[in-house]
């Protein structure tokens, strides 16, 4: 009992991580990781011992984000993947107003942000990014290669973007 | 010069770092050739190293204390539900918010609450007529609903907790029969439990309160069945009860 209690706590800082990164805020994020823990409480029996703890619950809150994604209509326009096309089209960001990597990811679509992350950022392999997606693998060799390519070009022109290459 | 064909893949597992290192050699090979590619790379790598300092700090700050991962939780399953019943005390409203996320469970959630508190409104100030089968046909009573709701029912007894059952009845729900179990205490306060038949089986649910017409309501879905135990009580009492019933029906 004690062992499945420390599996998931140990999981609970790069929860944060990612959900802030995904999301783009600190309270939203945290909602994320809550409603992660408890659905992963509940489902706790259906957790296979001795898999990777890390890559279920990453499972468990990309899905929780979908969901919640789909269903606010707060960003009514907000693609899932890329904008098709005779469906919504593609926004030209703000240049004025792109500050950071922040601004930038938040201007992918939530299914690239989503790859860029898990790779990028919790250095997860593509094939456990394709398992935690749900999706073949070639899809997340695809999306990782558009997002990173957006937004190279969102931050390609940007002053600050040219500091950011010294930092290697 | 590389005598590898070099893929897109390639470029991007370069940039991972996860490439063996004769790979590794070819690729660069093959960059050294190709200024522009080699840029493309480097703000692939200032990206990831750019997220990092930007969201690497989040690991250290501690978490807020919603997020700490109640122990309690991995107990046995007796103890379990005595968690569950502490979580609630406690105000975990949580399961409230959860499920406020999705409108239709929600609106499903609360019609069924609300109708078990109207039919307590309705019966349970009955004088002569609260019950259609009384408690001396207890068996008869269990039986007939058991059939009428298609599933096998099983009355609590809750004369610890000085209720005695006065009988039930059968009423219509949203989606077909549905039972009534009435008990009383000595004073006359009389609290109903509802039973109904769930429309997907084996799903289970915490408890979850709800206030109707003055009447506090407890309800669950456990498996094939909902329960919903409506009374005039304190909250806190009634929380009692519902415990009670929940034990015996899940011994």
């Amino acid at each position: 009992m004690g062992d499945l209690d420390r599996l998931i706590t140990q999981q609970i800082p790069r929860l944060r991580r990612y959900a802030r990164a995904l999301t783009g805020d600190r309270a939203a994020a945290d909602d994320l990781v809550q409603d992660t823990l408890e659905r992963a409480l509940s489902r706790f029996h259906l957790w296979r011992r001795g898999s990777d703890m890390r890559a279920w619950l990453f499972t468990i809150m990309h899905n929780i984000f979908v969901n919640q994604a789909r269903s606010r209509m707060r960003y009514p326009h907000e693609p899932l993947d890329e904008p098709t096309a005779n469906g919504l089209q593609y926004r030209e960001p703000d240049w004025s107003e792109l500050r950071d990597i922040s601004d930038a990811l938040a201007q992918l679509p939530v299914e690239q942000r989503a790859v860029v992350l898990l790779v990028g950022l919790e250095q997860f392999t593509y094939d456990e990014a394709a398992r935690v997606l749900n999706v073949p693998i070639g899809t997340v060799m695809s999306r990782l290669s558009r997002a990173r390519e957006r937004m190279r070009l969102l931050l390609g022109s940007d002053v600050r973007a040219a500091a950011l290459k010294v930092v290697k | 010069m590389s005598r590898h064909v070099v893929t897109e893949a390639d470029l991007h597992a370069y940039v991972e770092g996860v490439l063996p290192a004769a790979r590794v050699a070819e690729i660069e090979a093959y960059l050294a050739e190709r200024p522009e590619e080699a840029a493309r790379l480097a703000a692939y790598r200032a990206q990831i190293a750019a997220m990092r300092r930007e969201f690497d700090p989040v690991l250290d700050e501690p978490p807020p204390r919603r997020l700490e991962v109640p122990s309690l939780y991995w107990m046995r399953p007796i103890l379990r539900y005595a968690a569950m019943v502490a979580w609630f005390a406690l105000g975990g409203v949580i399961g409230w918010q959860l499920h406020a996320y999705n409108s239709d469970r929600r609106a499903e959630a609360n019609s069924w609450p609300r109708r078990a508190a109207i039919a307590h409104v309705v019966y349970s100030p009955e004088v002569r007529h609260p019950v259609e089968v009384g408690a001396d046909q207890e068996a008869h009573l269990v039986r007939w609903l058991s059939k009428r709701l298609g599933a096998s029912l099983k009355v609590p007894h809750l004369g610890e907790l000085g209720y005695t059952l006065v009988g039930g009845r059968l009423l219509p729900g949203d989606r077909g029969p549905v039972a009534q179990f009435m008990y009383q205490d000595g004073k006359g306060q009389r609290l109903t439990l509802y039973v109904r038949v769930n429309a997907d089986d084996s799903r289970e649910t915490a408890f979850r309160f709800a206030q109707e017409h003055g009447v506090g309501v407890f309800y669950w879905l456990d498996g094939k069945l909902g329960y919903a135990l409506s009374g005039e009580l304190e909250r806190n009492e009634l929380l009692r009860v519902a415990t009670a019933v929940y034990r015996q029906l899940n011994p």
